[in-house]
């Protein structure tokens, strides 16, 4: 059977679970590639700016492809400044673009998400943007080099699910580079029905940091992002509101 | 009218005798004070005379507890006396969104005080003018052997201090420790005497993003009782310090009241307003909230902050997240270490660490003397210990200047 991976830059990835950043520790990295079987773990450049006592870029395992993301940036200026010195400290081109300027919910701000894809798309970074599902914007991005695109779900941290569900549905339709979805997901059906959606991907954090036994519930999300693929491969049946008849009236007619 | 706050433990004679003679007007601006256009203030103060404590119920709080987004409305509730008796419920409910938006991570940082002269004559702070202590202010190559000392211990955020005198610490010689601390430290931020958003503009460039400003009290005939000279007087001219910081292009800004001075209800309700009507204006603000209460003082070892126990505390620092979950909620070492694990583990999620608010006893033998007594004296290793044996993620930067 063909292996069934996805493509990001020059990259393939098999794993369509990304551990976000946010609530970091390290029994939720270890989680994550053991039991979540992760091979992208995205990591905040401001959290891992060198230095810290319990440095977080030691316990990340070699195989794993560490994303810097530029949480911090309030426009696109920063984003681009952020990912420059990401690139320098992590020795990769990959780079997740989060534009925000509202600390209290956290929304991207679309429209500089745009601009920094642009340019460092140019310079050679794999561009990853974090985005509000937004169907112009997304094309946007494609035009301007993105990598793949990222919706939320709904607000960071918010564990509130696929809030947006149909605006994402309209991009996995229309958009022809991978769509992970990010934020929001708070529980394995909710991941298991982004990839049921036809999502190439999924982000999850706060759902794992904040569940009571984080090794068990990375597994749990490991199943369930397995079993949306596989469902979504598969082909799902139509959904009708009425019972049909296995065995139909009609079923006697021969030509 | 009589005074039903009035906290002896902070007045003496001295005091008393000047507030007799020298009453400058506290509402209205010096000439060299920029002045904003702005009713930020007007609102504060309407929502802090409106509420009347007494009308909130047990049905208000509950409310107010179960509720997904709390209202303005919701946090007078929380901040009432009758939300009290829901103390272990809102503390719950505090720590549910202290780890849905922070996890269990508990930033560190440390104060670095600079100098302790001071033009301010506030009669229940130790570096007042006329308190009688040991002044001194930090060379160039004395701060620079503090920020090494500071450094070597593995903290990376500073907060630089000054007494509030413009003459003795001028916004060039703070603007140099800027520079020089963004070399040792990943964050630089400030609390010093306000000043004017261009020069909060300069101070960015050298390299400082934080700038912190207690209102001390939000209670203006209060406040003009307690603060006789100085700048600081200037009511009005403090309150719009953070707005005059976020123009001047810092990341963020914080507030307080320093509970005890006068009705404590009232200043964590106006603290609250001013942290959340200024984060309306400014949405990318980044905002933070201490929550100190009154301490001894040198030549005052009277002070106390009259009836904010620690159970009245709890209840303000979860209020302040409830109300305001995404806010960072700053607990100094006014507090010991007992109430500052509690706090980190339900509600409050920064905390600092190696402190010293005496001049020059970081690096060498202490020049000057201290603002007020500390109560937690661990020293760094012993907080991140014990903070990691609580299930705590001790982190020492979470930032990038850009």
């Amino acid at each position: 059977m063909q292996k069934d991976c996805f493509k990001l830059g020059d990259r393939e990835f098999t794993s369509r679970f990304i551990l976000g950043s946010g609530k970091y520790s390290l029994n939720l990295i270890r989680a994550a590639v053991e039991e979540a079987g992760a091979e992208i773990i995205t990591l905040a450049l401001r959290r891992a700016n060198g230095g810290d006592m319990d440095n977080i870029l030691d316990y990340i395992p070699e195989n794993v492809v560490l994303l810097p993301n530029t949480s911090g940036a309030r426009n696109a200026e920063e984003a681009v400044r952020i990912a420059r010195m990401a690139r320098a400290l992590c020795h990769t081109d990959f780079v997740k673009i989060e534009v925000i300027k509202d600390s209290r919910y956290l929304l991207p701000d679309n429209y500089e998400t745009v601009k920094a894809t642009e340019i460092l798309a140019k310079e050679g970074f794999t561009v990853m943007p974090y985005m509000y599902p937004d169907l112009q914007c997304a094309r946007s991005l494609r035009d301007a080099g993105a990598a793949c695109i990222m919706p939320l779900g709904a607000p960071i941290g918010s564990n509130k699910g696929l809030v947006t569900r149909e605006f994402i549905q309209i991009l996995i339709d229309e958009i022809e580079l991978p769509v992970i979805v990010d934020a929001g997901i708070g529980r394995p059906s909710q991941a298991c029905e982004a990839m049921e959606m036809g999502a190439a991907a999924v982000m999850v954090n706060t759902a794992i940091a904040s569940s009571g036994n984080i090794p068990l519930m990375a597994a749990a999300f490991k199943n369930a992002v397995l079993a949306g693929r596989q469902a979504y491969l598969a082909g799902l049946g139509a959904v009708s509101s009425i019972a049909r008849a296995s065995s139909p009236l009609t079923g006697f007619l021969h030509d | 009218m009589e005074d039903r706050f009035f906290n002896a433990s902070i007045y003496d004679r001295q005091a008393q005798a000047y507030a007799e003679n020298c009453r400058a007007d506290h509402m209205t601006y010096l000439p060299s004070m920029e002045i904003l256009s702005s009713d930020l203030l007007a609102q504060v103060i309407a929502g802090r005379n409106a509420c009347c404590w007494e009308k909130y119920t047990s049905a208000d709080v509950q409310k107010a507890l179960y509720s997904n987004k709390r209202s303005i409305e919701d946090f007078m509730a929380l901040l009432s006396p009758a939300a009290l008796e829901y103390l272990e419920e809102i503390a719950s409910a505090a720590q549910k969104e202290r780890q849905r938006y922070f996890g269990n991570s508990v930033n560190f940082f440390t104060p670095l005080y600079l100098a302790n002269y001071c033009e301010n004559y506030c009669i229940y702070c130790g570096f007042n003018c006329h308190n009688k202590i040991k002044r001194a202010k930090l060379t160039n190559e004395q701060m620079e052997r503090e920020m090494q000392a500071i450094a070597a211990t593995g903290l990376q955020e500073v907060l630089l201090l000054t007494g509030e005198s413009r003459k003795m610490s001028d916004v060039q010689y703070i603007g140099e420790a800027c520079k020089m601390a963004s070399k040792y430290f990943k964050v630089v931020g400030l609390e010093i005497y306000p000043v004017n958003s261009d020069e909060y503009r300069y101070l960015h460039q050298c390299g400082a993003d934080y700038v912190t400003v207690f209102q001390e009290t939000y209670n203006s005939d209060k406040y003009e009782k307690l603060h006789l000279a100085g700048h600081k007087r200037i009511f009005p001219y403090r309150f719009y310090t953070q707005e005059r910081a976020l123009l001047g292009g810092m990341r963020g800004v914080g507030f307080a009241a320093l509970l005890g001075l006068d009705d404590f209800r009232s200043d964590a309700l106006a603290t609250g307003l001013h942290a959340y009507l200024l984060q309306r204006k400014y949405p990318h603000a980044e905002i933070s909230i201490s929550c100190p209460r009154l301490r001894p003082i040198i030549n005052n070892d009277r002070i106390e902050p009259l009836n904010v126990h620690e159970r009245q505390l709890l209840q303000i620092v979860c209020a302040y997240r409830l109300f305001l979950p995404f806010a960072t909620i700053v607990v100094s070492s006014r507090e010991c270490a007992r109430v500052r694990d509690n706090l980190m583990q339900i509600a409050a999620n920064k905390i600092s660490a190696g402190v010293s608010t005496g001049i020059g006893s970081h690096a060498a033998s202490q020049m000057g003397d201290e603002q007020f007594e500390i109560a937690d004296t661990r020293s760094l290793q012993e907080i991140y210990a014990a903070l990691t044996e609580r299930g705590l993620q001790p982190v020492m930067a979470e930032y990038v200047y850009v």
